[in-house]
């Protein structure tokens, strides 16, 4: 680590500093003013560094200290994560509340981790073992999960002086032969993603407990699904129905320049409910990294990756893990802002012209991989968007396109029929389908594919139907549309629709296909009758 | 600390109303100027940036008459703040924070930066309980609830100033609390409007500040106005445990306004030449509603939006619609019929809604009630369409039925003319209709009023 030095402020625009410091590296942190705040460097240039700060610049003032922390803005990983909310920077929000009461003031948390919060633990290797990147040296019992502490990537040695039974943060629970200290926790720098064995292609999927994802649109484990929207389409609540109710281990949900009011539901709820599997509240399994619209921007540039830091290092303890990000849009926006800070050249709609492929990487985070200790873990995500004037030809939601692989669409018209989840059947899709049929087919039945061949089929006619009977009436259509039009009408008031505020908020798959499978067949049966008394 | 003011006649630039001042010894960001002109017309500044000694400085007010020569600039080396205390009730500003009531400036008990801190999220108190507005459309379809955002967006030439003033006399919390006051924000106002509600706030029984900036007053204290109404509202709600109604009219000025600073810093024009920091800042101002754990008061804000073109994709209601918690849309087509309020109650909505209403809070049926209302009214409205172009002949019983149903619900449940009506009228109201329209599903459960 290097040592501490101190330069001054030359300049400041907004949240852009200029200091005199030079022989820093790129996005190394550092603490700017009298307060403290926390910066990032941005730009090197021959005599002055430019720094990006995290926090509300007013009252900083020329000549004030600049200092080098050494390290670059980074994810501290271990126990004491989970039902914990942190801010995009990754300080614990219950803990600034302690220190800055109702309102949030700059300040500097030395620790994201609890580092005095006894834990038990129970060592997997001996003394003299080795133990390489990625190893599970042992585990520490964390509510209802047994949490591996692993070698931190790219270490490696012969494990000495382990330790067991209740420990802290503090100490390390083993040293390596090269003189390497293994704590309970270890950081990682957010924006480079963590390594892991291989990649492996996708196949079975994430069941979300919607009928119209899991039937029509489903998400594959280690997949993304993006959900665009304009507002009032109901991104918010379809998110945080997913985060209740989805099957995976652990949940990442990251408000990012979203609403307070809805954070506070959410954090309320999840404390409420209860995750059916261990039947402990939801909160255990979840992490919340929350920064609503009206704190630091540039901190909510960051809080996406200090999420999907968070989400990979779960993956590499061998869990499945869903990011839910809310919203994309107010991230890439966040970009724009520091981005015309730094005065560069603006792209489309003055959005950066990285946004694409900073956009691309993140979601290349996303995936199924056999970690380094050879498990299986997974990290899929669920992105909402929230294209302005709900026009989805913008550059978030098109750069978005290219790298997902399911496009869940919110359609106003539907959301303004109080149709909920409002997702558009005639325009999402999902590229995953394919991949996932034989899972299907395997795990609930043989004719889920027919079934939904079926179902599409319905919708599609209806909707074609819809602008003959714009002119002609119900009246004037023919008898066999008519049906088609009854069921398709049943389809969307007891299938498609579900009520999140209801038990129906969870519909398992074989209740889908039974629902589906009923309203087909009535449907086929009617038809004969039809065509019977027609010949 | 510095121990002693700075003065400075070294302006380098005058440009609208940013200044530029070279060979400054130490300044820092958001630092409060001074600055004196030509006949000692002294105008307040606020510092944007600062390079080596060259500083860019923001000034709030006109800068005609002003040169390189005549500008003296005094640093204050503090930020902007705002004065507070108790007395403050019952008083007129304007967009400075100066009175224009005639009355001297009141004790400050406390002084606090007019930028606020944002909300710790683990510190928020759900929003849950309902405020009577006596207006049905929004009490019975779109429910407003202590600590929410509902902006109401309005277009040009419809009565939003009157359903604001009728919201303004009627609002009243379920345990009516004695501490409710209302804070008027105008942005923009012309007198004809600032006559108006300020009419309105005298008939109204509880205590009012008023904070006014009208057309002709500089632009820079619109963007300065709503800040230190929301600081007095933060300090009355959190401090003094009050009930604040902040009404903001209107926040399409702020916008304009916003636009014009930005342009003349010579910032990149986002959306229709909007800064594409707007976002950000108007969630900096909507965001400062809400309830705090460990404090009985509240902060709840209307704000009003004139949507230009009676476009809802505009970037000003498409930005706020992303922030508040729902939305309140008046429609052209109902004010021609003569309805009052025009509310179009299917684009119109309330995202604290289903938290306010129920036993207990209002009455047990209320959501069935509303959902039914809702679910036939567009039912209706989606024939109205089609009867425009097969004629009502043309259309059987059933769908004739449910235009009649529409009509009615127009003219009798969303139409009030002037009176208000209680939460209990106005479920009684839809039930009638519902009633006689034989649209009440099997499984509701009637409830009788306490009334």
């Amino acid at each position: 680590m290097k040592t501490v030095t101190t330069g001054k402020i030359i300049s400041i625009s907004g949240a852009t500093v200029r200091t005199d410091l030079t022989g820093l590296t790129l996005f190394e942190r550092v603490s700017v003013g009298e307060q403290n705040l926390t910066g990032e460097v941005v730009r090197l240039e021959k005599d002055s560094t430019v720094l990006q700060i995290y926090e509300d610049p007013s009252g900083l003032g020329l000549d004030e200290p600049v200092k080098v922390l050494g390290v670059s803005l980074e994810t501290t990983l271990g126990p004491g994560l989970l039902s914990v909310m942190f801010d995009g920077l990754q300080r614990n929000l219950d803990v600034l509340a302690d220190k800055t009461g109702s309102f949030i003031h700059p300040i500097h948390l030395s620790s994201s981790l609890d580092l005095k919060k006894e834990w038990s633990f129970t060592p997997l290797v001996k003394n003299g073992d080795t133990a390489s990147s990625g190893d599970k040296i042992g585990y520490i019992d964390e509510g209802p999960f047994q949490h591996p502490i692993i070698v931190p990537p790219g270490k490696s040695g012969r494990v000495e002086n382990i330790l067991q039974g209740s420990i802290t943060l503090e100490e390390p629970l083993c040293l390596l032969d090269n003189g390497y200290k293994i704590f309970g926790y270890h950081s990682w720098p957010m924006r480079i993603p963590r390594p892991y064995k291989k990649k492996i292609s996708p196949q079975e999927p994430v069941i979300t407990g919607q009928r119209i994802i899991d039937f029509l649109f489903p998400l594959a484990r280690g997949g993304t699904s993006i959900i665009p929207g304009g507002f009032g389409t109901g991104k918010t609540i379809l998110e945080q129905t997913i985060a209740k109710h989805a099957d995976v281990d652990i949940v990442i949900y990251a408000g990012c320049g979203e609403r307070g009011n809805e954070m506070s539901e959410l954090i309320e709820e999840f404390l409420e409910l209860e995750d059916p599997r261990n039947n402990c509240p939801l909160m255990e399994r979840t992490v919340l990294v929350v920064n609503t619209s009206n704190m630091p921007v540039a901190a909510r540039e960051a809080s996406i990756y200090t999420a999907v830091t968070l989400g990979e290092y779960y993956r590499d303890l061998g869990f499945h893990v869903l990011l839910l990000a809310d919203s994309i849009s107010r991230w890439a926006e966040a970009l724009r802002e520091i981005s015309s800070s730094l005065e560069e050249m603006p792209g489309e709609e003055g959005y950066p012209t990285y946004l694409a492929s900073r956009l691309s990487s993140f979601v290349e985070r996303a995936g199924i991989v056999e970690t380094m200790s050879g498990d299986i873990g997974s990290l899929s995500m669920i992105l909402s968007v929230s294209p302005p004037g709900g026009d989805f030809t913008e550059p978030v939601t098109q750069s978005l396109l290219r790298t997902a692989g399911a496009f869940l669409m919110l359609d106003t018209t539907l959301a303004n029929s109080r149709h909920f989840p409002a997702i558009s059947w005639v325009q999402s899709y999902s590229l995953y389908q394919n991949i996932l049929e034989d899972y299907f087919r395997e795990k609930f039945s043989e004719d889920w594919q027919n079934l939904r061949n079926r179902c599409r089929e319905i919708m599609h006619k209806e909707e074609s139907l819809k602008e003959i009977m714009e002119i002609v009436g119900i009246e004037g259509l023919q008898e066999q549309d008519r049906l088609v039009m009854t069921v398709a009408e049943e389809i969307r008031n007891s299938f498609l629709a579900q009520n999140a505020y209801t038990d129906d908020a969870f519909c398992d798959p074989g209740k889908t296909l039974d629902i589906i499978r009923s309203i087909t067949e009535l449907y086929l049966k009617e038809q004969n009758k039809k065509r019977e008394k027609q010949t | 600390m510095r121990l002693a003011e700075h003065k400075y006649r070294t302006t380098s630039r005058i440009a609208g109303q940013l200044l530029h001042v070279e060979n400054v010894h130490a300044a820092r960001i958001g630092e409060v100027v001074r600055v004196v002109g030509p006949d000692n017309i002294e105008l307040e500044g606020e510092i944007l940036e600062v390079a080596k000694g060259n500083v860019l400085i923001q000034l709030f007010g006109e800068t005609r008459g002003f040169n390189l020569e005549n500008a003296e600039i005094i640093f204050t080396d503090t930020i902007r703040q705002v004065p507070l205390g108790k007395d403050i009730l019952g008083r007129r500003f304007n967009g400075s924070f100066q009175p224009i009531d005639g009355l001297p400036m009141f004790l400050a008990s406390e002084w606090r930066p007019a930028r606020g801190y944002p909300i710790n999220p683990v510190c928020r108190l759900r929003p849950e309980e309902f405020i009577e507005t006596g207006i049905s459309a929004i009490d019975g379809l779109n429910t407003l609830v202590k600590g929410q955002k509902l902006p109401i967006f309005s277009c040009a030439g419809l009565p939003a100033k009157e359903l604001v003033a009728q919201i303004l006399q009627n609002a009243k919390l379920r345990e009516s609390s004695k501490s409710f006051a209302v804070i008027f924000v105008a942005l923009g106002l012309t007198f004809h409007e600032y006559s108006f509600y300020l009419e309105a706030l005298q008939d109204i029984e509880s205590e009012f500040v008023a904070i006014i900036n009208m057309a002709d007053d500089p632009v820079m204290e619109r963007l300065m106005a709503p800040r230190f109404a929301l600081t007095v509202a933060e300090y009355l709600a959190f401090d003094q445990d009050m009930d604040i109604l902040v009404l903001v009219t209107d926040m399409t000025n702020y916008c304009d306004a916003l636009r014009e600073i930005s342009n003349a810093r010579k910032e990149l024009p986002g959306r229709r030449g909007y800064p594409g920091y707007m976002y950000s800042d108007l969630a900096s101002l909507y965001e400062r509603a809400g309830r705090i754990k460990g404090s009985k008061g509240s902060i709840t804000m209307i704000p009003v939006i004139t949507m230009p073109e009676d476009d809802i994709t505009h970037p000003i209601p498409d930005l706020t619609g992303y922030i508040t918690e729902g939305q309140i849309v008046l429609s052209r087509e109902l004010h021609q019929q003569g309805v009052f309020p025009p509310i179009d109650v299917l684009p119109s909505l309330s995202r604290l809604m289903q938290k306010g209403i129920g036993a207990q809070r209002t009455r047990e049926d209320h959501r069935d009630l509303a959902n039914q209302l809702y679910k036939h009214y567009a039912k209706g409205r989606e024939l109205k369409k089609l009867e425009a172009i097969v004629g009502r002949d043309g259309m059987a019983e059933p769908d004739q039925l449910l235009l009649d149903f529409a009509a009615i619900f127009e003219n009798q449940f969303i139409h009030q003319g002037t009176d208000a009506r209680t939460i209990y009228k106005t479920l009684d109201k839809g039930l009638e209709i519902l009633k006689a329209f034989n649209l009440v599903s099997d499984n509701f459960i009637e409830i009788q009023s306490e009334e």
